[in-house]
């Protein structure tokens, strides 16, 4: 009898302990709210190195920020606006800009920002190499509340470099970043998290909320059972069936990623040194397929490195190049020398679900026309070594971003000699046409030149463009204020619990 | 023989599933990869399992996938009896320093966690179906080479292979038409065992994405990709899961069974 009891004791503590799991741990979401604290999750650790002018990943400009800020930065709708500079004036020949440092604007570390800080910046930036438009920079000239930069050249776009981090001088920011921003960083603790507290000096009208923790999760079912478990508020990049598991406590909204997800392919790579080959993989591509299976129908189509939001240089009829048509493909294949299809590996950053969903769908649609692809799942880590900087690979499903609005940011890294090609494309005529872009006099010239280098880029078959992904954010329920941006990044200042 | 219902109701489950298994080498209701359909349809007739979330038919990718989780088990099991009961025989029949040598090495191997060896071994080897086999069958030899050389030894001091000795029968004779037959019963709960733990194995291994590629129809990978849309669409971790649970408890049905007729 005492046994039977004793069963019938267990059976419901298990049946409890079962209900309890079922349940929101609201505990914990109450918590932060009381202490108007957020956690925001993030599919990858970020770079070992938190230096803004060595940033080369779109995830570690989504986090960086919300802590640096240029002279001017970009608002939601992708203007540029005052920041750390009041404001600036520009000289007939052109040549000359002036920023007005604002007054009173304080560094994270306490000190206020003088143009000797501006200097030092502007210099870091131009050494790193990664903002080869400050070659244009023929001299900073320093005043005590201004500075003046002297170009060589007229550039229209020149104003977008600008925004690059103003950090101050002689600070090594690689593992203590101190910038204006609204946050401050405060620690981080490898593959977990990143932690940033409002920072109450700020100049503007400064965060709403008081702390900010992004968790890393590198697996993509951890996440999702973390946004459910109520452990993360805010997840942005999301994939439709992701999504669609967190209706009941998040509001899911929609923008854009603002990024070129492609297959990227690595020339170096035989059959894909051939543009023949090439352009089969493109007309096997069928974009609607993969739009229904990530997002629910939504994507937008792009056929080269330019995402729509960049407005004047997008070009959405390149999209329409190489219409999905299998026959032609396998035709394209067989004319190339390959009638049999070949090996192709494609190697996915695995933290990423929307372009490890991409890449099987992708997977599949190349296999129809008879190439033998296999997916080469790897981590991030990996990805940014091997992938990224190695140039170790055949192709490659993932976003590239732009650091700055302009043009030039999208379409710099496929010149032959770029440091960043990584997909090692080498075309004689985009080089041209890239120059040109850069030495143009106006404005209307430069864009055409820009949009020049577009459509090399497609009728080369350069990559097989795919989409502008949408992005779909899971925000939780009673929390508001979250902006999207024309860029890949993530504007924590507006957010706020209502 | 007499009435065994675990023996019977194992064969018939163990039969069906196979039978199952056997089918979808030769055909399957849709191709396993196809991303023809819509994404997370409920089971219907026309798809008794249910679609993933990339329309792909479940009931076709779960038949595929049990196929490759049958054959690298049976693979596994097949290196793991072999090799073990080689290194078990010479060990338990020898003794001294081959004994020791060998019966070292095992320990060793059998010290580490599995899954770690497998990390090693799976890193080592590359990913693909072989490889997994020869990988999970190294980390099953210390199992069966201890049960085999134990009842080696044993059987060493026993008559019947004195007699065969002073007959002038050959060592390998010896070993493998006096002894090994003698040992089967107890070889073959533990092949029963080892197959079990073979399939358990090769849907962990494939559940942590260990050696298995995104796309392949594996059943380990759908369990762990089912897992956080278990809330809208249980049928796909159902589906899954009851493949593998059909096919354990039948051989494990089996194996009571046999051992119960032994008794």
């Amino acid at each position: 009898m005492n046994k039977r009891i004793l069963t019938l004791f267990l059976s419901l503590t298990l049946l409890f302990s079962l209900a309890a799991c079922g349940s929101k741990d609201t505990n914990a979401t109450d918590a932060r709210r009381e202490a108007n604290e957020i956690v925001v999750g993030i599919a990858q650790d970020l770079e070992n190195s938190l230096d803004p002018y060595a940033t080369v990943t779109a995830a570690n400009r989504e986090v960086l920020f919300n802590i640096y800020e240029g002279l001017v930065k970009p608002d939601a709708d992708g203007n540029l606006v005052p920041a750390v500079a009041e404001r600036w004036t520009l000289s007939d020949d052109q040549l000359t800009y002036t920023f007005y440092l604002r007054p009173g604007v304080k560094f994270h570390n306490g000190s206020e920002v003088t143009a000797a800080d501006v200097v030092w910046s502007i210099d870091r930036a131009k050494e790193s190499g990664n903002w080869k438009a400050l070659d244009n920079v023929d001299a900073v000239n320093l005043g005590d509340d201004f500075i003046s930069v002297v170009l060589k050249q007229p550039n229209g776009d020149f104003l977008s470099y600008m925004t690059l981090a103003i950090t101050p001088k002689d600070h090594a920011n690689g593992e203590e970043p101190v910038g204006t921003g609204p946050f401050k960083y405060i620690s981080r603790a490898a593959q977990q998290n990143v932690v940033f507290e409002r920072f109450p000096d700020y100049w503007g009208e400064g965060a709403k909320v008081d702390k900010v923790t992004y968790q890393i999760y590198e697996n993509a079912e951890a996440l999702v059972l973390a946004l459910k478990s109520g452990a993360v508020d805010i997840c942005a990049h999301l994939t439709a069936t992701q999504a669609d598991q967190l209706t009941e406590s998040f509001d899911i909204l929609e923008g854009t990623m603002n990024l070129v997800q492609a297959v990227y392919l690595n020339h170096a790579y035989e059959p894909l040194a051939n543009e023949t080959v090439r352009k089969a993989l493109c007309c096997a591509l069928d974009r609607q397929q993969i739009f229904d299976v990530v997002a629910d129908g939504h994507g937008t189509a792009v056929g080269s490195s330019m995402y729509p939001n960049f407005r004047k240089y997008f070009l959405p009829e390149l999209a329409e190049l190489y219409p999905h048509d299998a026959e032609k493909a396998k035709a394209l294949l067989a004319e190339a020398g390959y009638p049999n299809g070949f090996d192709l590996t494609i190697t996915v950053p695995s933290n990423y679900q929307p372009h490890m969903d991409t890449a099987q769908v992708v997977a599949e649609q190349l296999r129809a026309v008879g190439v033998n692809v296999t997916i080469e799942p790897v981590e991030w880590a990996s990805w940014l070594e091997n992938v990224y900087s190695g140039r170790q690979y055949q192709a490659t499903v993932v976003g590239v971003d732009a650091s700055t609005l302009t043009a030039r940011a999208m379409l710099e890294r496929f010149n032959s000699t770029a440091g960043n090609n990584f997909i090692n494309y080498s075309n004689a005529e985009y080089d041209e046409a890239f120059a040109a872009a850069v030495n143009a006099a106006t404005d209307e010239e430069a864009t055409a030149h820009y949009l020049r280098c577009e459509e090399i880029l497609a009728e080369t078959a350069a990559n097989v463009y795919i989409q502008d992904l949408a992005d779909l954010v899971a925000v939780r329920k009673g929390i508001s204020g979250y902006q999207f941006y024309p860029l890949y990044a993530i504007d924590l200042s507006t957010v706020t619990y209502s | 023989m007499k009435k065994n219902t675990f023996l019977r109701v194992g064969l018939v489950l163990t039969a069906l599933v196979v039978g199952f298994i056997a089918l979808g080498l030769v055909w399957t209701p849709y191709a396993p990869n196809a991303m023809d359909f819509s994404r997370l349809l409920p089971p219907s007739l026309a798809h008794p399992m249910g679609t993933d979330k990339f329309g792909r038919d479940i009931l076709s990718r779960v038949m595929v996938g049990a196929g490759d989780t049958l054959l690298i088990a049976l693979g596994t099991v097949v290196i793991g009896t072999v090799v073990g009961t080689l290194v078990g025989a010479l060990t338990g029949w020898y003794g001294g320093w081959v004994d020791e040598l060998l019966m070292r090495l095992n320990d060793a191997l059998a010290s580490f966690p599995s899954i770690l060896i497998l990390l090693v071994l799976v890193s080592l080897l590359g990913g693909g179906q072989e490889h997994m086999m020869l990988a999970l069958g190294i980390v099953f030899i210390p199992s069966y080479a201890r049960i085999v050389r134990s009842e080696f030894a044993r059987a060493r001091t026993q008559n019947y292979v004195r007699m065969a000795e002073l007959m002038g029968a050959s060592t390998a004779r010896i070993l493998f038409v006096h002894i090994l037959p003698n040992i089967w019963h107890t070889l073959l709960s533990a092949i029963t065992i080892g197959f079990n733990n073979a399939v358990l194995a090769e849907a962990a291994m494939s559940y942590l994405s260990i050696g298995v590629s995104p796309d392949e129809a594996s059943l380990g990978y759908m369990l762990s990709e089912s897992q956080s849309i278990l809330g809208s669409a249980p049928w796909y971790a159902l589906g899954t899961g009851l493949i593998i649970v059909l096919l354990i408890l039948g051989v494990s049905l089996i194996g009571e069974g046999l051992q119960r007729g032994e008794n």
